[in-house]
């Protein structure tokens, strides 16, 4: 009861901030449409790639929800780095509410935050000339949910390791930019060299791009647009799994490791 | 006597480095504790496992009866704390900082807004409780972190170095405060500082050193350690004022261009007499009670304002080896 309140707590104040920091909010959608409304017209115009029944805005689409969500939510995570470096976060460890409660709070916070920001792209649908039932949106909702908290956990996770300003650009240049663009947002895990093929599989965010885009395109996991491990194609609850598997693990990982920080200065 | 702070035998260890040296001591129900010594000397290190933020290596502590290692979540519950460096949400109003504290330690929703209320007038914020904390001055900042600390009314308020970097007159304000509350809600207060005056606030003070304990009394004691009271005079003949108080006092008073200084057991008392029967005529007095700086000195035989960083204080050590 007492975690639960802490959750609610942390998890609420990552909301106030979030609604007070307007920018923010105008700011975090920008890359996300700039995307869809101007990478993949014009590489859509220019290459008059995927003539037929899906063009490429309709093929990009899934993948700005995704990367909207992988972004907000990893992003939301990894913001502990900036609670310490304003001290906020001594405050917050020092208080009589569990670790694992902070933890948590942080993940579905971040997740939160992601998960609105999905849904502003998501409602653009009739702009790209993409179509879905109520039932489908619930569907979506629920992978883009599981995208979001593994991803928030994973940034929480990071962020308890982080220690400088340095590594933190680094974590986001190395770690984010590869995932988004090895997630099968820009192209499909298919007909791609081996090596790239092996990237892209490593990478948790592509369990949940692809089946948001069969989801959101109605297309059949076995199509060019599925993906398959070790000669198995993977439905979209195997998806869901290896999804589910990964977002748990980075949940205890960072409630492990948020429990274990002690002192964060050496001054003494 | 209640003991609300009992710590037995503490023990830090950073790899090789022992920050923190068996230091033992109690701390009374209602007592203004001062912990005194240089940049590293083991303050917040002992502080921080005080208040749960680090564990010891060995030993014991109990803040209000509470185990520090197996029962963090009542420690926690019991005090209030003000860092030595920032921890609010800038980018909150002051009353947004309020209310999450208020919510983390379950300060009921029945009297939340009054008790922040209360606590941002005493601190001088409530004008400014909607706007954005980044936009306070370093001062506003301490007195909303003092507001914070007392927000769920702790047994023991620990200052980390609270006046840290602010001007003289923000200082003497937040000492107000500090004093009042005492005042008012009986509140232990634990604090470290490098400010000997700060630490004469202070009812008992314990002195660390390379993570040691050195000594712990009251700020007049440990004065006492170091000696008398130095009273400055000057006179319109300086000569024949030398000779003065060779005659009636006996002390030999040492000239220079600021004055006569003479050192005496108790200037307070002996300053009336001595003004109203001395024959040459009085330009001016003053009178100088030893500081803590002076004990420090006294104690360890260095200053505490050369002991910023490892460099620094071999420096500072080298120094005075030349001198010599």
């Amino acid at each position: 009861m007492n975690n639960l309140r802490g959750v609610y707590i942390i998890w609420y104040r990552d909301l106030v901030r979030f609604w007070h920091d307007k920018m923010r909010m105008v700011g975090s959608l920008a890359m996300p449409f700039l995307f869809l409304f101007v990478f993949s017209r014009g590489l859509s115009s220019s290459f008059g790639l995927f003539g037929g029944e899906t063009d490429f805005t309709q093929f990009m689409f899934p993948g700005v929800i995704g990367m909207a969500v992988l972004v907000g939510s990893f992003m939301g995570g990894v913001s502990v780095v900036w609670d310490r470096e304003f001290g906020f976060l001594k405050e917050v460890l020092v208080a009589p509410i569990s670790r694992a409660s902070v933890a948590v709070g942080k993940t579905l916070g971040a997740a939160t935050i992601a998960m609105f920001q999905g849904g502003i792209i998501l409602a653009f649908a009739p702009l790209v000339g993409v179509s879905f039932s109520p039932g489908t949106a619930v569907t979506l909702a629920f992978l883009m949910f599981l995208l979001a908290v593994s991803m928030g956990a994973f940034g929480v996770l990071l962020a308890t390791r982080i220690r400088t300003m340095e590594a933190f650009q680094a974590v986001t240049q190395m770690l984010m930019f590869p995932m988004v663009f090895l997630s099968g947002m820009f192209f499909p895990p298919q007909g791609i060299p081996v090596w790239l093929g092996v990237l892209m599989k490593i990478n948790p965010a592509t369990y949940a791009i692809v089946p948001l885009r069969q989801v959101i395109l109605g297309v059949s996991p076995d199509s060019a647009f599925g993906i398959s491990l070790f000669g198995h194609t993977m439905t979209m609850w195997n998806n869901v799994a290896v999804l589910t598997v990964f977002g748990v693990a980075m949940i205890f990982l960072a409630v492990r490791s948020l429990s274990n920080q002690e002192q964060f200065s050496m001054a003494w | 006597m209640n003991h609300i702070i009992e710590v037995e035998n503490l023990v830090k260890k950073f790899g090789q480095l022992v920050a923190v040296d068996s230091i033992s001591f109690t701390v009374a129900q209602g007592e203004i504790f001062g912990f005194l010594g240089p940049n590293g000397a083991g303050k917040t290190t002992t502080m921080n496992i005080l208040c749960t933020l680090a564990k010891p290596t060995s030993g014991r502590a109990i803040v209000d009866g509470f185990d520090v290692v197996r029962q963090q979540s009542k420690v926690r519950q019991s005090i209030g704390l003000v860092f030595q460096d920032r921890s609010l949400d800038e980018r909150l109003s002051a009353l947004q900082n309020m209310n999450f504290h208020a919510m983390v330690y379950h300060v009921p929703a029945s009297i939340r807004s009054q008790r922040i209320e209360e606590g941002l007038r005493m601190m001088e914020l409530w004008d400014k409780r909607h706007h954005e904390v980044r936009t306070y001055s370093g001062g506003m900042k301490r007195r909303l972190e003092l507001a914070r600390g007392l927000l769920h009314r702790p047994k023991v308020l620990f200052l980390d170095e609270p006046t840290l970097g602010l001007d003289p007159q923000t200082r003497t304000r937040i000492w107000e405060f500090i004093l009042e509350l005492r005042r008012r809600e009986g509140t232990t207060i634990f604090l470290t500082t490098h400010y000997m005056d700060e630490a004469d606030n202070a009812d008992r003070i314990a002195v660390i050193d390379y993570g040691k304990l050195i000594v712990m009394d009251t700020p007049e004691k440990l004065k006492k350690i170091v000696g008398k009271d130095t009273i400055t005079v000057k006179t319109d003949d300086d000569d024949r004022a030398i000779e003065e108080i060779r005659l009636r006092y006996q002390i030999e008073a040492r000239h220079d261009a600021d004055g006569l200084h003479l050192e005496v057991a108790n200037g307070g008392e002996f300053l009336p007499a001595f003004i109203k029967g001395f024959g040459t005529k009085i330009l001016s007095v003053s009178l100088r009670h030893p500081s803590l700086d002076d004990v420090f000195l006294k104690l360890t035989g260095r200053e505490m304002r050369e002991e910023r960083a490892g460099n620094g204080l071999r420096e500072a050590i080298h120094q005075r080896r030349m001198r010599h």
